[in-house]
This record gives structure tokens, C-alpha cells and sequence, in this order.
């Protein structure tokens, strides 16, 4: 729980800081910031000379399919990838089998997390009764557990009058409404982005203006209840000037954008890999130009991987038949700072801001800054270094980055001032040995 | 107008798009040496003889499916046809499977008919074999525009500047998306026409006209395709009736005489009669429908016997 970063170059956007500082972390929380700090006695140090330090990542939208699912990841091999790409937080969304509609599913994730994670866990509650978009869940119940936002994710809220109710009620909660962006009618049947690409591969689409009319629809109920609306992967122009606007007028809505829409778009479905398929899907150049330009001006708060691990089999089958989904935790720094930062198109500070302080800031959770008397959750990136994707400590890997090596290389991932993954050539802290990635797993926090 | 290239550079046809005007003009001109072997008493070559071909028909097939089967007979090959019905796909087994064991017979070829796009792709970046994709979908569907080019063709004596217009259900259609491929690279002017509900977001940008009245695509048409309405992947928001449809795209005697002189017509099959084709057009003077079947077993032995590895003989 003590724990001495130093050396490092400390990028904190939640106090304007980026220097060369050592961090102290004392019983789970940073206790001091600042240069020459020294390890009080006992104290294991990470030396973290040539890389950035900054906030633990804070991921606001992952799949960890544990209860129900465990053949594609669980809270465990999960949050092993969360710490093995930076992050320290993710957001458990709820369509898990059974879906995280009842207080007794809520605690099961809590619990697993606690015995088993190595990351910190906050489950997201779904809007409705079995994801099925008919009557609200036991909302204030799933807030209590533990839940820090509903969201029936993986499937839009047709109804708006249910829609409309759950921004309504989860308001009194103090929670925000995660919404998929979908329409369902005009995406029936669609496995990618409705587009030139579509028509040369014979491949049923899934037009823009869908996601631009539920989250039009989303903004005028925002309006009528004065909710709180997060958008999920944002993916279109159209989406993104409808929240552009939303927020002008001062309104309760954030969103988010995904590394994989960020970087890819839907000329490379031609290669009719599964490991491109997802929904919303990859979009035109056009568009993802614009989330380009929406990063550049803020109207996107958040980078969230949507990390949706699918299994080997589900996705070695046809491009139609292949489920919806790709993995994002591990890659998803290397590939943001790849197409934002080394382009020049933001400076890190913001994308430290993008992934970290302004997640937690988003949904209101520890983390995101290294203000002294925060929770000890930190980062410890080489940004000289590269990874190379040829495996991954999720159960899946289903992602576009497949065996692709990236710059930018995770060091160290600290968690309440505990190391829950250190990628260090060799075990070099003082005192005595740290554990390794793989021995990690049986740390308690 | 002969071909430059001597084979092929694929081990597969997977469709139009990758092929070269040069492997183009070599198959088709491959294909005009075949042609006499099926007007000869004995139609029958040894070129194939003991390569293993196998069809599989993971969809309904009449036309390609036989037309591929005479093809190798016709070339000797062995040949082994399967249907998804009564197969062990029927059990859930999944395609990568069923050709890896299809794969462990060692066949010389596949021939594959799947409703999904991108399914020969898949087999041709697995298996040693050849593939040769006989319909993916609404994605390609190369032998088909190989043997509706070889029939123009035949027609117009080249593919340059001849006009063709392709009428009826361009969304859901493999083998417009092969046609275009085909005709842009070779030349001709492509002009589509349909509802807007059947035609597929940005297609302009490959190279063709897009208007939505038949008598626009008429005129001044050398080539006057007509595609199937695909009754059975139409949802009711796509036109509201056949009889709408007949009345406002469907080809007749009347409507047809805006089209050039010497104009031909074709179609794919198979045709709904008093859909998208009225009786007398089709069996009329222009149609050349029965010509194209004909031709579509020439084309056939010609990519067979390319993909075996064989090259074009000068005769």
C-alpha cells in the first residue's frame, strides 16, 4: 500500500502539472508529489526514469461478461487486461448473463471483484428488466449494490416513454444514462457501416442517421427531464453535432469516443475480418475525421474501449454470423497515443485527460488525478517503448491490432499503492521481489 | 482484341475486382477455345483428368451449379457435388470445418456458392486448394459477369464503349457488383437503374450512372440487362407491390425500342416472367438469355482449366 514512483515525468491534467516529480503513495492514497522525494524505510520504489506517470486509466465502458460468460473473460482475466493496458478502473457494463438488472447480480460482481480483480471494479446497472427495454430494474436497489450508471448497452431503448423514465428516476439516483445510439429499424440486419464499402461488399448496412436520431431523441428527453445522459461510442457526424449542440445549451449530456473508431474505418472490413466487426460500427473516413475534430474541441469528454472480448470459435465463422465486438483494454493507450498524440492532433496532457481524469470526473469515481489524498492508482508508460499484440491476458483476442506492435509500452500499473502489473524486465524494486504480471493475479488489493 | 496476360496471377477466383483487364481478356479469350469442344460429338478433353473438383452449394443453385458440373465433366476432372441440405452443416457445423475436412480428401478445387459475403475468401486463405467463389451473397458473383462479358462480346465484337444498362434489384445483387467490376475495367459504359430502395448506398462512386426510370436507362442502350427481384430477401418497405413494379421497371416490347438498334437483352436467371421481364422480351429476337447459359460452360472450363495451372494456346 506504500509505494515511491520516481524519476518519472508526472502528467496530472487534473492540476495542470507536467514535470519531472517523484509520487508517494501512503496507505492506498498519494500522499506527496514533488522532486526528490525519498522512500521512507520498507518502502518499495519504482524507478520510473524516461516515462510519463500519470493517473491510472479509467475505463467507462468494459465488457467482462462475468456472470454467464466466463468462456470469453471473466472479472479476473478482465481486470488483468485493464492493468495490463494502464487502467486502474473499469465499468462493468450489464449485459452479462444473467444481466445486471437484480441486486444479487450487482453484489456477485462486487464480490468476485474484491476476491479476484486487480483492478477496481464498478458494475453498471441495466436500465430495464432483462435488457429487454420493457420496464425499468430495481434501480435504486442496483445503485445501492454498488452501480454507478444504467445502461441496457449492446442494445438501444426503443421505447422512448421507458427511455424518458429511466432518465427520470436514475436522476434522483445521481446517476447517469448510458445510451446505445441505435435505431433499431433502420440497423436491422446491418453487420457494418452503411456506406460505399457496404455496396462493394454486398454487405447489409447500417446507416449514420440511425445513431444520429436515438441520440437526438436522447437530447430532447434530457431536455424534457433533466437527466443525465452519457453517449456511448459515439461513432457519427451527425451524433457528434447533435451533442456539440446539446452541451452549447448547457445540457447534462457527455460522450464518449473508442480507440477503434478513433483509428479505423470501414475500408478495412474489405479484408472481411471478424476483428473488425462491431457495433456501431466502423464508420467512413468522413466521420471518423470528425471525432477527430470533436476530441480537438472537447466535445468528446472520454476514450472508452468498449472492450468486448469474444470467443476464438464465436468469431472464427462467417463475417455476417460473427458476433458484434472487439477487445480494447490492452492496446487502447498504444493506439490513441499512436493516432492523437503522434499525429499531433492533441498533446498528451489531453489524452491523459481524455482516459483518466475526465472519466472519473464523468461518472463521479476515484481516480483521475494524483491530487494528494486520492486513491494511489497510477501509470507507469514508456513512451519510447512498443508492445507487441501477439497475445493477450484477456481470455479473448478479437482485436484489430492482432499481432501488430505499437509504440508506447506500460510499465508499471499501480492500484492502490498496490503494483498489480509490472511489465519491468526484471523484478528491480528495492527490497524485495514485486510480483510479476502472471503472479499478480493472486495479490489482494 | 487479344490478351496480354499468358495465367493467371491468383490460385483462387474470388471475384471481379481483383482480376486485371489483362486476366480478364485472357479468360474470356480462353473461354472462345472451349466453346468448340461442347459443339463436338465426343465433348469431352482430358485436361483435368484426375484433379478433384468438389461444388459446394451452400444455397440454392440451378444454373451455376450445373453449368460448373458440365464444365468439369467436360474437362475430365472428378467431380463431387454437395448441398447444405443433408449435409453436416444441417448439424451446426461450421464452414471453416466443413472445408477443412472437404480439404483433407485433396481436392484440386472448390467451387463455392454461400450466402455470405467473404466466405471463398475465408476457404481461399485456409486451404491449399483453389477456390472459386460461384456466388457470395450480394458480394461477387465472377463467372457470371465472365460469361455475360464473353456474350457481349460475342455481340459487339469488343467490351469499349458499348453501353449497358443493368435494370431491376441492384442491392441484393452479386452479379451487378461483379459486372460493374468487370465492365469499368474493360471499358464499357455501365448504367444502372432502379428504385431507390434497391439501389445500395454511394454505388456512383464505382464508376457508373445511377438513374430511376427504365426508359432513361434505355436509351441509347447496346446491352439491356435485366436482374431477378430477389422475391425472397424483399422486405415490404422496398416497393409496395410486383404489379407497381412491373408496371414502373418492368421490360417490354414497347418500353424496349428506346433502346439502340441491334440491342440485346439479358438476364441471369432465373427470371420472374411479368416482373422485371414481360414473356415477350424474353423469348423475343433481342433476348440472348439461353446464349448466355450456353456460354456459361465455356467460361466455366476456361477458369477451371486457368486455375489448374493451364495457359492460353495459340491455335
Amino acid at each position: 500500500m506504500n509505494l515511491l514512483i520516481s524519476n518519472g515525468r508526472v502528467v496530472d491534467p487534473s492540476q495542470n502539472l507536467d514535470r519531472a516529480a517523484d509520487v508517494l503513495i501512503e496507505d492506498g492514497l498519494v500522499a506527496k508529489i514533488g522532486p526528490g522525494l525519498k522512500a521512507p524505510k520498507g518502502v518499495a520504489t519504482i524507478d520510473a526514469a524516461g516515462c510519463i506517470v500519470i493517473p491510472g486509466l479509467v475505463d467507462l465502458h468494459t465488457h467482462l461478461r462475468e456472470p454467464g460468460q466466463e468462456h470469453k473473460e471473466t472479472i479476473r482475466t478482465g481486470t488483468e487486461a485493464a492493468v495490463a493496458g494502464g487502467y486502474t478502473s473499469v465499468c462493468a457494463m450489464a449485459n452479462t448473463t444473467p444481466p445486471n438488472d437484480e441486486r444479487p447480480v450487482t453484489e456477485m460482481i462486487v464480490a468476485e471483484a474484491q476476491r479476484n480483480g486487480v483492478c477496481r471494479v464498478y458494475p453498471i446497472g441495466a436500465v430495464s428488466k432483462g435488457l429487454a427495454g420493457l420496464e425499468l430494474s430495481e434501480m435504486a436497489d442496483l445503485r445501492g449494490a454498488g452501480c454507478v450508471a444504467f445502461s441496457d448497452d449492446g442494445k438501444p431503448v426503443t421505447n422512448s416513454k421507458l427511455m424518458r423514465a429511466a432518465l427520470e428516476y436514475a436522476r434522483m439516483l445521481g446517476a447517469p444514462v448510458i445510451a446505445h445510439e441505435e435505431d433499431a429499424f433502420l440497423a436491422e440486419g446491418a453487420v457494418m457501416h452503411e456506406g460505399y464499402y457496404s455496396t462493394l461488399l454486398g454487405m447489409k448496412g447500417a446507416p449514420a442517421a440511425g445513431e444520429e436520431i436515438l441520440t437526438s431523441r436522447d437530447i430532447h428527453l434530457v431536455e424534457l427531464t433533466g437527466g443525465r445522459l452519457h453517449v456511448a461510442h459515439l461513432s457519427t457526424v451527425g451524433a457528434i453535432e447533435a451533442v456539440r449542440r446539446a452541451k452549447s445549451r448547457g445540457l447534462a449530456v457527455t460522450c464518449e469516443a473508442t480507440p477503434h473508431h478513433i483509428a479505423l474505418t470501414d475500408e478495412a472490413v474489405q479484408s472481411f475480418s471478424t476483428d473488425l466487426k462491431m457495433n456501431p460500427p466502423l464508420r467512413s473516413e468522413a466521420h471518423r475525421r470528425a471525432l477527430l475534430e470533436a476530441i480537438k474541441d472537447g466535445t468528446i469528454d472520454v476514450i472508452a474501449t468498449d472492450h468486448a472480448p469474444h470467443h476464438p470459435d464465436e468469431k472464427r465463422v462467417e463475417f455476417d454470423l460473427a458476433p458484434f465486438g472487439v477487445i480494447g483494454l490492452e492496446t487502447a493507450f498504444a493506439v490513441c497515443h499512436e493516432v492523437l498524440v503522434k499525429s499531433k492532433t492533441i498533446k498528451l496532457a489531453q489524452l491523459v485527460d481524455l482516459m483518466s481524469t475526465r472519466p472519473a470526473r464523468t461518472f463521479n469515481l476515484p481516480g483521475g488525478t494524483l491530487k494528494p489524498g486520492s486513491a494511489g492508482d497510477v501509470a507507469v508508460i514508456d513512451l519510447d517503448g512498443a508492445t507487441e499484440f501477439a497475445s493477450f491476458r484477456s481470455r479473448s483476442h478479437n482485436s484489430p491490432w492482432r499481432g501488430r506492435t505499437l509504440g508506447t509500452r506500460v510499465v508499471a500499473t499501480v492500484v492502490g499503492g498496490v503494483v498489480r502489473f509490472d511489465g519491468r524486465p526484471s523484478p528491480a524494486v528495492e527490497g524485495k521481489s514485486r510480483p510479476q504480471a502472471a503472479r499478480a493475479r493472486g495479490a489482494r488489493r | 482484341m487479344r490478351s496480354q496476360a499468358t495465367a493467371l496471377r491468383s490460385k483462387d477466383l474470388l471475384g471481379i475486382e481483383p482480376l486485371s483487364p489483362e486476366e480478364i481478356s485472357l479468360i474470356l479469350d480462353t473461354a472462345e477455345g472451349f466453346r468448340e469442344v461442347s459443339e463436338r460429338p465426343i465433348k469431352k478433353v482430358p485436361t483435368l483428368r484426375g484433379q478433384l473438383v468438389i461444388n459446394l452449394f451452400m444455397e440454392a443453385s440451378t444454373r451455376t451449379r450445373v453449368s460448373f458440373e458440365i464444365a468439369e465433366k467436360r474437362l475430365s476432372a472428378d467431380t463431387l457435388s454437395f448441398s447444405a441440405s443433408g449435409s453436416s452443416v444441417e448439424k451446426g457445423e461450421t464452414l471453416i470445418d466443413t472445408a477443412q475436412n472437404l480439404m483433407a480428401m485433396q481436392p484440386d478445387m472448390i467451387v463455392i456458392r454461400h450466402r455470405h459475403p467473404g466466405s471463398p475468401k475465408m476457404l481461399a486463405d485456409l486451404l491449399p486448394a483453389s477456390i472459386i467463389n460461384a456466388g457470395d451473397g450480394a458480394h461477387e458473383h465472377p463467372t457470371q459477369a465472365l460469361l455475360d462479358a464473353f456474350t457481349i462480346r460475342e455481340k459487339f465484337g469488343r467490351l469499349a464503349g458499348v453501353n449497358v444498362s443493368i435494370i431491376g434489384d441492384i442491392a441484393h445483387s452479386r452479379v451487378v457488383r461483379s459486372n460493374i467490376h468487370l465492365l469499368t475495367k474493360m471499358k464499357a459504359n455501365v448504367t444502372l437503374a432502379a428504385p431507390p430502395t434497391l439501389m445500395p448506398a454511394e454505388i456512383e462512386k464505382m464508376g457508373v450512372r445511377v438513374v430511376h426510370s427504365l426508359d432513361e436507362a434505355l436509351e441509347g442502350a447496346d446491352v439491356v440487362m435485366m436482374l431477378r427481384i430477389q422475391l425472397e430477401r424483399q422486405s415490404k418497405t422496398t416497393f409496395p407491390s410486383l404489379r407497381e413494379y412491373f408496371n414502373t421497371f418492368g421490360l417490354t416490347p414497347e418500353r424496349l425500342r428506346r433502346a439502340n438498334d441491334g440491342a440485346i437483352v439479358m438476364h441471369p436467371g432465373p427470371m420472374n416472367r411479368g416482373v422485371e421481364i414481360s414473356s415477350d422480351v424474353a423469348d423475343g429476337p433481342y433476348s440472348v438469355i439461353l446464349e448466355q447459359v450456353t456460354n456459361g460452360v465455356a467460361v466455366r472450363m476456361a477458369v477451371l482449366y486457368l486455375l489448374a495451372g493451364g495457359h492460353l494456346q495459340e491455335s
